[in-house]
């Protein structure tokens, strides 16, 4: 199993998201959609508590819709990993204003700390470049954090960031789970009432 | 033989959708055409299925309507996925083309498509059943309002005998 990494993901998070404008968020399943909702609660946060696998084409179904916002995609490196073919339909697709950050801990944290295959060698973001995204990126320290937060908000997308994180686990700080609830209070934030 | 087809994509364009998402099949080959081709849909051609229920929740919630487009065999793909689209309540549209039934010959299609309805139903989804050209647009613009108005999944199955059994033989035979 690798080291420990030294960046502390609810700091990370907090930093990619303060100041946030009108963009729009999807968190993958565990401890992304508690770091998300730790950074500040917000209804244009699409909170996700199972669906693994789904934070990525959720957040392309979205930039599509949407394509004057920007969409940022926080998931971890188990749950994209459920999902990578979604690397290649994002790539295909090209969205410009799509960003998927990975807080790659390189463990599943939800079910005793076992290591990904991050941990044995994969390299998230050597997949998303060779899917065929517009740039991709891997930070491992402090240093990186600035060039990280700029390219997730602003580099032309689709743009892959990685971002080691340590795996110390962090109080729990847990979302609504009634997901009609996070859909609704979602839709009307961005597009108002209408239902149909 | 595709003026079904052509009622589809009519459809969908009435219904004010404006993405669909496939992993191609031979049955759908004519309404992928006439969806890559319409400017008013955004068409995403997907790695595996359960990509486009997800797809499909994320166009919702940025106000946009969809279709999911697959044959039968991607049904099994979607299964734990489709507990997004319930437990959130997210309308879903998705039209499947079966296979492992009429006219069928290969053996390796017949275990998901002659369970594809009740899995469906399993997963929490209203299941219509297409087997004439005739009941084309009646049922998939029935299926279509049931989807929006009551924000629910629907499947609507379009019987292989109305597709047309793929048929295999070797090659000078």
């Amino acid at each position: 199993m690798s080291a420990d990494h030294s960046l502390n993901r609810r700091a990370v998070v907090k930093s990619l998201l303060s100041n946030r404008g009108d963009m729009l968020v999807v968190a993958g399943l565990g401890q992304c959609t508690y770091d998300c909702f730790a950074a500040g609660d917000d209804p244009r946060t699409f909170y996700l508590w199972g669906a693994m696998g789904g934070a990525v084409p959720v957040g392309l179904g979205m930039a599509i819709a949407q394509p004057e916002r920007r969409v940022m995609v926080i998931t971890g490196d188990g749950e994209l990993l459920m999902g990578l073919g979604s690397l290649a339909t994002v790539a295909a697709k090209a969205p410009n204003n799509m960003a998927v950050v990975v807080l790659d801990n390189e463990r599943y944290g939800e079910t005793g700390q076992q290591p990904t295959h991050t941990a044995m060698g994969t390299d998230l973001a050597g997949v998303a470049r060779a899917a065929g995204f517009k740039s991709a990126l891997v930070i491992a320290d402090e240093s990186g954090l600035p060039a990280a937060i700029m390219a997730a908000r602003e580099a032309p997308g689709p743009v892959l960031v990685v971002v080691k994180v340590s795996a110390a686990p962090e109080p729990r700080a847990l979302p609504p789970t009634d997901g009609a609830y996070l859909k609704h209070r979602f839709r009307e934030a961005v597009v108002g009432k209408a239902t149909v | 033989m595709t003026e079904w087809q052509d009622d589809i994509h009519r459809i969908l364009r009435d219904a004010d959708i404006r993405q669909v998402c496939y992993v191609p099949d031979a049955g759908h080959s004519r309404l992928i055409e006439l969806c890559e081709a319409d400017p008013a849909i955004s068409s995403t051609l997907l790695s595996t299925e359960e990509e486009g229920v997800a797809h499909l929740a994320g166009a919702w919630l940025g106000g946009q309507k969809g279709a999911l487009l697959m044959q039968s065999s991607g049904v099994g793909n979607c299964i734990n996925m489709l507990s997004l689209t319930k437990t959130c309540a997210f309308p879903l549209l998705m039209l499947i083309t079966m296979r492992g039934e009429w006219g069928e010959f290969n053996p390796w299609q017949v275990p998901m498509g002659s369970t594809t309805q009740q899995h469906l139903e399993l997963a929490g989804c209203k299941v219509y059943r297409c087997d004439a050209p005739g009941e084309v647009a009646e049922t998939i613009g029935t299926g279509a309002r049931f989807c929006w108005y009551t924000s629910s999944a629907v499947a609507v199955l379009l019987g292989q005998r109305l597709i047309g059994a793929k048929i295999f033989v070797e090659d000078g035979r």
